[in-house]
Formats: structure tokens, sequence, C-alpha cells
């Protein structure tokens, strides 16, 4: 590793299953483009990759190695030679990949060839930012060993996919809290558009737009939270987690992000806007 | 997933009504039985910079506090906010303090800890709004042990006063 740019760490399918000892499930944020960079290079699934948050990362190859980048779509050079994205390619030994920085989205995913083989923490080598498990951010200097998670030789020249939508629409479902908001909460959530705050991360996107108000009082008893969950704190501005979530809150869940709009979620950067759509 | 009132259920596809059915037959209504066994003693120095609030709080002497946190049994009833960190349920009701109004920036790691209806210790160092009491040298999680966690959802617990 040459350069992590502002935030680059080591992501999987993270820890599924261990929510009820307290441990999130981290892995990819956009885990629909994390798995289409593994399968460009013919990684198994369970391949670990890099998210590289906000571009400017620049690594050396140490050997040949066959990566491709995917998610937030931004320049790619090899030894300062423009290079393709969303499509596999070897970098000889010694050859410097840089990216530069994504002119949509926010994460932009790198598979190597064989996954990024850091030691496995609690069965997954995924840096959970908000219990600090797994590896620490990367730094210049890393030396990231490549393994062996490599499945049949990958077939396809390039990935056709289009940049994260100008307008993104999440949709969502009624949380199991709703009725701990007003009406007017939901209907302003589902029709107003919001804008996402600076101290958004991989843990949640911090939501400005209507303060959303309780048609109750009262402390909600802790419960169980998802990725996608738009939890309602007291001053009334929502928070739509991510994969680094809390594993339990007690603020009232308003609504639910659908598993499918996730990837979308994880493609936004502070001061875009973003819709719900019931 | 359990949690205070709540058990979520996390599929990895979308539920079928086969799920829902599956889910709707559980005995929910009925409580579970205590987890066999011994307890799980954590070794606990009641020193914390809290205590005696606390104390003044529940209308009793710090070594009624002390006493009293050492006689009852506890259980795990849920995990949350860090790896490892267990809501503890079974305070007696004098002992159901408020969180502090404040959060400390740094909570050390092992601090035992009181807020609301459940008692907790600190897995690792962290920033925390509960009221400490005490520490223990017990490591609470580690990931290279199986299972990681020491208190895990539906273990009892004793404090066993060290100081």
């Amino acid at each position: 590793m040459l350069a992590p740019g502002p935030l680059a760490t080591v992501q999987d399918l993270g820890r599924p299953g261990r929510a009820a000892i307290g441990v999130t499930r981290s892995g990819a944020a956009d885990a629909a483009s994390a798995a289409l960079a593994n399968r460009l290079v013919g990684n198994r699934p369970e391949a670990a990759l890099l998210e590289v948050t906000a571009g400017g990362l620049r690594l050396r190859a140490g050997r040949t190695v066959l990566v491709a980048v995917t998610g937030a779509p931004l320049p790619v050079a090899v030894d300062g030679r423009p290079a393709p994205f969303a499509a596999p390619m070897t970098l000889p030994p010694g050859a410097v990949l840089s990216l530069g920085t994504p002119w949509a989205g926010l994460r932009s995913y790198l598979a190597v060839r064989g996954g990024i083989d850091v030691p496995p923490v609690l069965g997954s080598r995924s840096t959970d930012t908000l219990s600090g498990l797994g590896p620490p951010p990367l730094t210049a200097g890393t030396l990231l060993p490549v393994g062996d998670l490599a499945a049949d030789e990958p077939v396809v020249d390039v990935a056709p996919v289009g940049p994260p939508p100008d307008r993104p629409v999440l949709r969502v479902l009624p949380g199991p809290r709703r009725d701990w908001l007003d009406d007017a909460a939901w209907a302003a959530l589902t029709t107003q558009e919001w804008a996402v705050a600076a101290d958004s991360d991989r843990v949640g996107l911090r939501l400005t737009g209507p303060r959303l108000a309780r048609a109750r009082e009262g402390e909600l008893p802790s419960e169980g939270l998802v990725a996608g969950a738009v939890q309602v704190p007291p001053d009334g501005a929502p928070v739509l987690f991510l994969a680094d979530h809390p594993v339990t809150g007690g603020y009232p869940v308003l609504a639910v992000v659908v598993t499918a709009d996730l990837p979308l979620a994880a493609q936004l950067r502070p001061g875009d806007g973003v819709r719900f759509r019931a | 997933m359990p949690a205070a009132r709540t058990v979520l259920v996390v599929l990895d596809r979308p539920p079928t009504e086969l799920d829902v059915a599956a889910l709707r037959r559980l005995p929910l209504g009925e409580a579970a039985p205590g987890q066999a066994g011994a307890p799980v003693v954590l070794p606990v120095v009641f020193d914390g910079p809290d205590l005696a609030e606390v104390a003044e709080r529940a209308g009793r002497s710090v070594p009624d506090v002390v006493a009293a946190l050492t006689a009852v049994e506890l259980t795990v009833a849920f995990s949350g906010f860090a790896p490892g960190f267990g809501y503890l349920t079974g305070l007696p009701a004098d002992l159901h303090v408020p969180r502090r109004a404040t959060p400390r920036t740094r909570v050390p790691a092992g601090s035992v800890a009181l807020a609301g209806p459940y008692a907790g210790v600190y897995p690792r160092a962290s920033p925390g709004g509960w009221q400490l009491v005490g520490r223990t040298d017990a490591v609470l999680f580690d990931v290279d042990r199986e299972p990681p966690a020491l208190l895990a959802p539906g273990a009892r617990v004793r404090f066993q006063d060290v100081g």
C-alpha cells in the first residue's frame, strides 16, 4: 500500500449471526459492488477485498496479480496510464495502480484474484469500524498478502454497470416502531428530500430534513437493529444504519430500507440528496 | 438477537409464510429456564468513582451497596453496545440508577457499571454514561477464545468482592 486515500479497509461478507454477543455484521457496505469485483477476478464470494472510500488509493503489485475495480466509478491508472473500470486487468510485478476521485458515489471496491489474506477475526477479515474488530484501516506501507480464495478463471471482460443514480430513491418498509412517531413523520420520510450529513460513515448516514416528531413519550427498551433501519433519535433527525450498525438501539425505528437498496445507500456522499419511497 | 423485550430474527433471504408460521409456533410467552451449571463469577474491586453517589441515591451505605451487588445472582438478558457487553438484570430496585447526565469520554476496560435496571462490564475502554461502581480484571471478550464472549445471553453472573 503506497497511499490508502481518505479511508480504505479490508471487507468481505462480514460476521453474520453473532449479534447475540454484541458483534455486528460489518462487511462491504455496498455488497453488490463488492460481489461484482470478486466475480470479475474469479474469486469465491467470501474472498476479502479493499473498500476504498472517496478514492485516492495507490498500491504497488508485489507480483503478477489480476485485479478489478467496481463500485463508485473513478479514474483508474496503471503506471500513470488509463486502465479500465469494472473489468479484470493484470498488474505485472512492480506496477503501481492508482485510483482517482469518484465522479459519482463514495465507495469503490478493489478485488485481487485470490482475495486479501489478512488473518480472519471471528470468521471474517472485515474491518468493523464501530467495535474495532478485524484489521485496522489501511495505512501506507502495509503489505497485503494475497490468498487462495480463487475459483474458476474469470470469463467476463467487462461488467456493464452504470454509475450510482443522481437522484437516488430508496425503497422502505414500515419499521417496527412506526407508531412511536406521528403520522407526519412517515409522510415526511417518504415524500421529502433528505440530505446526507457530514458525520456519516460505515455505521450510518445522518439525514437532515424536517424534524420528525414522536407520537408518544417514554423510553424504548433496547431492540435489535439491522442495516437499513431508519432510527429516530430524540433530536428528530433520522439515522439510516449501514454495515457497521450497533447491534441494539434504544430509539424507535420508523422504517427499514429494503436490503436490495442498501448498496445505493452505501454510495451516498455527505451533501447528497436522497428520497425514500414506501 | 435477543434484546430487552424483543427478539430479532434475521434471515439471509426474504421470509416466506413458512418462516412466519415457524416463528408463530415458538413458545415466546414462556420464560426460559435459567442456564444450568455454576454462574460466571466476576472478581470485582468496588472502588468506582460513582459508588458513593449510587449509595446516596439508594439511601444505603457504600458497604451495604457492595453487599447487595455481591448477594444477587444476575442474568445476561442480552448483549449490545460493544462485543461482549452483556446487559445484566436482577438488580434490587433501589440500585436502578439513571445514567450520568454527561457521559465520560473514556471508561476503562473492566469497569463495572450500573444504569437503569441493568448492570454491565465494559469489555474495553470506550466512552460511556453508566455509573461506575467497580472494576474487574476478567477478560470479557477475546476473539481467540471460543466462545469469545464471557457473558452470553442467558448466562448467570455473580460479582465477588475482592477489594
